[in-house]
């Protein structure tokens, strides 16, 4: 188990009561998105769908990489202080 | 004799002579010919693949140029008088191999040898742009190519503003700006283009107004109407970069899908509250092809996860911040300069002051942009971002 921190994007805040990070204890991406949705429920139905797998309209990078180009959820984190960012597509403007 | 005389003589010994021909040939074996004529003289035809350094900036500049002492130069001037000298200077700052060019430029066109005339600019523009002029990567060469550039700004918002205000002021030539909305007040907190007497204005008339004011050097082009299937293709064809700053997902979408169709390059922006990405989005690109819109988010959010600035709210600064750097990828991208954002995602995060860089990686799949894969067509994007899941 390593320690790492999930960057939480403004749009899912209002599930982390305004966190903008948490960190959890876990071994793999999974595992993080689970700690993170016993701590603040609903926030992970938003991020995975049905089938459990990221949403089409958001990428999860472990540090700068995406974790689908990686091991997907399943991808293992070795080391502590790691940073998952959840990162969903905006279409703002500023109009 | 007097002082010139023998000095040209003393040089004629000193520095060797080459025939047009010569330097020519020497050019092709990686000398560098450097023409130091006047920029008036330089307007009506210069060697081809000669640099140009004016006589007067030459031992200030010419490390710009050929920063290897040992490198081969060749300085030539209109007749090969003022070459010698030239060369002289060269020598003295420590270059080991300069030669002059007998004859100068106008035996090189008697030669009959290939001759570029070059873009040159007028008084107005030179004093306008001296400050880019002064940049060795961007010079004359570079602020003419912005001159003949076209840029199209899908948006006069709160992203379309800063980075229109700024490609306007650098002298990009033709600024396009799609929009069919009219200035509100409430606008006013970001948008800098428009201002409060504009109020009911149609955008695209009040930019125009407001980038003429600050450059009247450059055309702005008005499209008072909103993209669809229809007219995108139209409106994009001419344009060399197309900076997206729309507001919603359809028209990200169909930016995306026309930018892959014509192989432009999509800069693109988007901000929430604090938060704003940006990234070059161009499957198209030469030397190495990115990934497209569909690539990095194959579907948008559903409506409800997918609220505008309008519903959401916007700190009116950060457009401005995300703008400008579309601007800057945009001006980089025209000038070929340093290493565009393609393939790389930039988020700032304002509250944290943060900036953050994801890779992006193409889809091998994607049904838009995949090698060898045919364009499928523009769809009905206000249904396809509706019916989202």
């Amino acid at each position: 188990m390593n320690q790492v921190s999930i960057r939480i994007p403004t749009p899912l805040r209002s599930h982390t009561g305004g966190l903008d990070e948490v960190v959890v204890e876990a071994s793999s991406v999974r595992e993080a998105l689970d700690a993170l949705g016993r701590r603040h429920e609903g926030i992970v139905e938003q991020v995975l769908d049905r089938h459990g797998k990221v949403r089409r309209f958001i990428n999860v990078y472990l540090g700068d990489r995406n974790i689908s180009a990686l091991a997907g959820l399943e991808t293992p984190l070795h080391e502590s202080n790691l940073v998952i960012s959840i990162v969903p597509a905006v279409a703002g403007g500023g109009q | 004799m007097i002082g010139r005389q023998r000095r040209l003589e003393e040089l004629k010994r000193l520095i060797p002579e080459v025939t047009p021909l010569e330097a020519l040939d020497l050019l092709d074996r990686g000398a560098v010919l450097i023409d130091v004529r006047e920029p008036d003289e330089i307007a009506k035809g210069s060697a081809e693949g000669a640099e140009r350094i004016v006589r007067g900036f030459l031992e200030l500049r010419i490390e710009d140029t050929v920063p290897d002492p040992n490198t081969p130069v060749i300085v030539m001037c209109a007749s090969g008088t003022r070459s010698l000298f030239a060369a002289e200077n060269l020598r003295q700052l420590g270059y080991t191999d300069v030669k002059s060019m007998q004859g100068g430029f106008g035996r090189w066109e008697e030669e009959g040898l290939p001759v570029h005339t070059p873009r040159v600019l007028n008084a107005l523009e030179r004093e306008r742009y001296a400050r880019h002029l002064a940049i060795p990567e961007i010079g004359e060469q570079g602020q003419a190519k912005l001159i003949d550039s076209k840029v199209l700004l899908v948006g006069a918002g709160g992203l379309g503003s800063p980075a229109a205000y700024y490609l306007a002021a650098a002298g990009v030539g033709t600024v396009g700006v799609v929009d069919d909305d009219v200035v509100d007040r409430s606008n006013l907190q970001r948008q800098i283009l428009h201002s409060d007497s504009r109020v009911g204005m149609p955008k695209v008339e009040s930019a125009r107004k407001t980038l003429n004011g600050l450059n009247p050097l450059i055309e702005v082009i008005g499209y008072p109407q909103r993209l669809d299937s229809d007219n995108v293709q139209e409106i994009f064809e001419p344009y060399d970069v197309i900076v997206d700053g729309a507001d919603n997902f359809p028209t990200r979408y169909l930016v995306n899908d026309a930018c892959v169709r014509l192989g432009l390059p999509d800069v693109h922006g988007s901000v929430f509250r604090f938060e704003g990405q940006v990234t070059v989005l161009w499957p198209g690109r030469p030397e190495a092809p990115g990934p497209c819109y569909r690539c990095i988010y194959p579907e948008p959010p559903p409506p409800e996860l997918a609220p505008s600035c309008a519903d959401a709210g916007v700190l009116g600064v950060l457009p401005g911040v995300i703008g400008l750097l579309q601007a800057v990828e945009t001006i980089k991208i025209l000038l070929q300069l340093g290493d565009p954002l393609v393939g790389r995602l930039l988020h700032y995060d304002a509250l944290r002051t943060r900036f953050t860089e994801f890779k992006l990686e193409r889809d091998p799949e994607c049904s838009y942009c995949a090698d060898g894969a045919s364009f499928p067509g523009y769809i009905d994007y206000q249904h396809f971002c509706n019916a989202a899941a």
